[in-house]
């Protein structure tokens, strides 16, 4: 992994109107995220806390309402469409729904040649042969293309999608929730197959994703969100091993442990009441009404996403008091 | 990402170990496959054939009957007190009462039919793609004001329009043509766009502006084809529509000009008629009953064809 920075995101905020001219949403609020070359960085986070918001973003698939996105050093974020053309061909995605990325009416070969045809790239016999080649490359049978979607199960739909991802050989590939819609065994036979494309390809990764195992078994960093926000980020093993934001403790601690044994002296931590409404979010410390450690301070002053161990510059929380045993938190 | 051990990527299962090339059936194959198990569809789409072979042939059987459909036969095509004449071995479908044969016209009255039908119908059609397809995509204003263009074109009288549009142009053809096109553009309008309004927010549209896809493209290559059903069954289904339209154009005077023969005129012609000339009245209408009728039925049986849900309704039997 080299250090220079592939993709870094300043600031990015995105408001959606519920109604035209009616009250705005703000999905995502302030986030700070920065990608290196050939490495992989987790984002997760509850539904609904503005995980796809973030990435369509990244991807400038939205416009931002504020922020910046700089992309191999240069600001894509005010970028014309036009503009951004030769940066789609470095910056990719992946999408959640195996079913609804694909268009139905097209044939496989089609939709994989898609990036080929829209930059220009190849076309004719050269085009086909490139697209069997990136079939073979993530497990299809090339003899399949001239077939349809339908005909497709869903871990083969979705290595469809990855085909279409790095047929331009990106150096970023944004991944929106990549397996959740697939059968556990088919999960791993996709990331299995993102990890070898990144070995071999010198792929990074946004990975994205509700499941905190899938995450920490692809990701070199983590980055956890609550309502718009990052809460917490830090290495990987750090972050599983030793959160300090209490509600990225509650979240691991909810999360199923395989061994039985472990799983029974595991103590849940409970969290009262719903993730409230990002139309109206609280004041000061986005978690302060869930939050068991919450004080005065909380409710009034909103904490900054920081280092909060001098000499500790990768792990960072946005919490005014944040843990230093995750057994702080469980209920005696 | 890399510290934990991977397997190889595994071949993917449920692979035909048939090497040819591998043709995927196309949604639109599959539904003729399904149309042609439908009977009446099956007769309807005969009927039709027939009707453009007829309309093709016109001159041919004009020339072996040895009638033309102006030429007004007063010897042998009128009662010596100026009456028509009812259907004979000279004049099958009897005569009308200029004395002319109503086989040969209503033969000939299929051309100008199946002409305004399809053309008015093709040109509704692309007029309304284009203009729904554009409304559906870019939203915002260009949608507010072309689907406000559409709802004042569906509410206008369109009958009184057309006269007053008629009367300024005269009659002809192509001013029928274009009359019948503008009143059923819109109606194709606001399907197209209502589909296109959910075609653009699934996420194969998200994914090819993530590839860079311009909107020209996305509009050709992705919404179009999804389009294709919808437009399909609405254009065996406006057809008909249009037809009727043309006839009652032409029944009022608004629409081609006489002598030449449409149904429209003759059905107009005969109404004195009626009591001692009941072939006058009933070949034209029936002709234009079965048209009708021949059109929708195939629509029915296309759109049934096209919407996969009715395929288990058949295997139910």
């Amino acid at each position: 992994m080299t250090t220079d920075v592939l993709l870094r995101a300043d600031d990015v905020v995105k408001d959606f109107a519920v109604r035209r001219h009616g009250p705005r949403v703000r999905a995502v609020d302030g986030v700070s995220i920065t990608v290196h070359h050939g490495e992989t960085v987790g984002l997760v986070g509850e539904t609904g806390c503005g995980k796809s918001t973030l990435a369509r973003c990244l991807t400038r698939l939205y416009e931002l309402t504020s922020g910046t996105v700089a992309f191999a050093g240069r600001d894509i974020s005010r970028l014309s469409r036009h503009q951004l053309a030769p940066v789609r061909r470095d910056m990719q995605m992946i999408f959640q729904d195996p079913y609804g990325s694909l268009n139905p009416r097209r044939r496989v070969g089609s939709i994989i040649g898609d990036p080929f045809a829209i930059h220009g790239v190849a076309d004719g016999h050269d085009r086909q042969r490139r697209v069997q080649d990136l079939m073979k490359l993530v497990g299809l049978n090339p003899e399949h293309y001239n077939r349809y979607p339908a005909e497709f199960s869903g871990g083969q739909r979705q290595r469809i999608g990855v085909a279409r991802a790095i047929a331009l050989q990106p150096k970023l590939i944004v991944c929106d929730e990549p397996v959740s819609a697939l059968d556990v065994s088919i999960q791993a036979q996709v990331i299995n197959l993102l990890a070898d494309l990144q070995d071999d390809l010198g792929l990074a990764y946004l990975f994205i994703s509700h499941d905190l195992s899938v995450v920490r078994h692809v990701s070199d960093r983590v980055a956890v969100m609550y309502l718009g926000q990052i809460v917490e980020t830090a290495p990987a093993r750090q972050l599983y091993q030793q959160p300090r934001h209490p509600y990225t403790a509650a979240l691991l601690s909810a999360a199923p442990v395989a061994d039985p044994d472990r799983a029974d002296q595991r103590q849940p931590i409970l969290l009262t009441g719903d993730v409230p409404s990002p139309a109206d979010p609280p004041a000061g410390c986005r978690f302060h009404p869930r939050c068991p450690k919450a004080q005065q301070r909380c409710t009034v002053e909103a904490p900054a996403l920081v280092a909060r161990e001098p000499g500790d510059d990768t792990h960072l929380t946005a919490c005014h008091f944040p843990l230093d045993s995750v057994d702080e938190l469980v209920p005696r | 990402m890399s510290t934990v051990p991977l397997q190889a990527v595994s071949p993917v299962a449920g692979d035909d170990p048939v090497a040819a090339d591998i043709q995927g059936r196309s949604p639109l194959r599959l539904a003729l496959a399904r149309l042609r198990r439908d009977r009446v569809a099956l007769a309807s789409a005969a009927t039709i054939l027939l009707l453009v072979i007829v309309a093709v042939a016109a001159p041919l059987i004009a020339h072996l009957v040895g009638h033309d459909p102006t030429t007004q036969y007063r010897d042998t095509g009128l009662t010596p007190a100026g009456l028509p004449i009812g259907p004979n071995r000279h004049f099958w479908f009897g005569t009308d009462n200029l004395g002319r044969d109503v086989l040969i016209r209503v033969i000939y009255g299929t051309r100008v039919s199946l002409l305004v039908g399809v053309v008015s119908t093709l040109l509704a059609v692309a007029l309304g793609v284009i203009i729904g397809v554009t409304a559906g995509y870019f939203q915002g204003a260009t949608d507010t004001i072309l689907a406000r263009f559409m709802d004042v074109v569906l509410s206008f009288p369109f009958l009184l329009f057309a006269i007053a549009l008629v009367s300024v142009a005269g009659p002809s053809i192509t001013v029928s043509v274009f009359v019948i096109a503008f009143f059923s553009f819109a109606a194709v309008g606001r399907i197209v766009r209502g589909q296109t309004l959910s075609i653009r927010e699934r996420e194969y549209v998200e994914a090819a502006r993530s590839l860079g896809a311009s909107d020209l493209r996305i509009m050709a290559v992705d919404v179009l084809p999804n389009l294709i059903a919808p437009v399909i069954v609405y254009t065996t289904l406006l057809i008909p529509t249009a037809i009727v339209f043309e006839a009652t154009l032409s029944f009022l005077g608004m629409g081609v000009v006489p002598p030449t023969p449409t149904w429209g005129n003759m059905l107009s012609d005969s109404l004195q008629y009626y009591q001692v000339a009941w072939w006058f009245i009933l070949f034209p209408g029936l002709a234009l009953l079965i048209t009708t009728l021949a059109f929708n039925l195939l629509g029915d049986g296309v759109r049934d064809a096209l919407d996969p849900a009715t395929e288990r309704l058949f295997a139910e039997k």
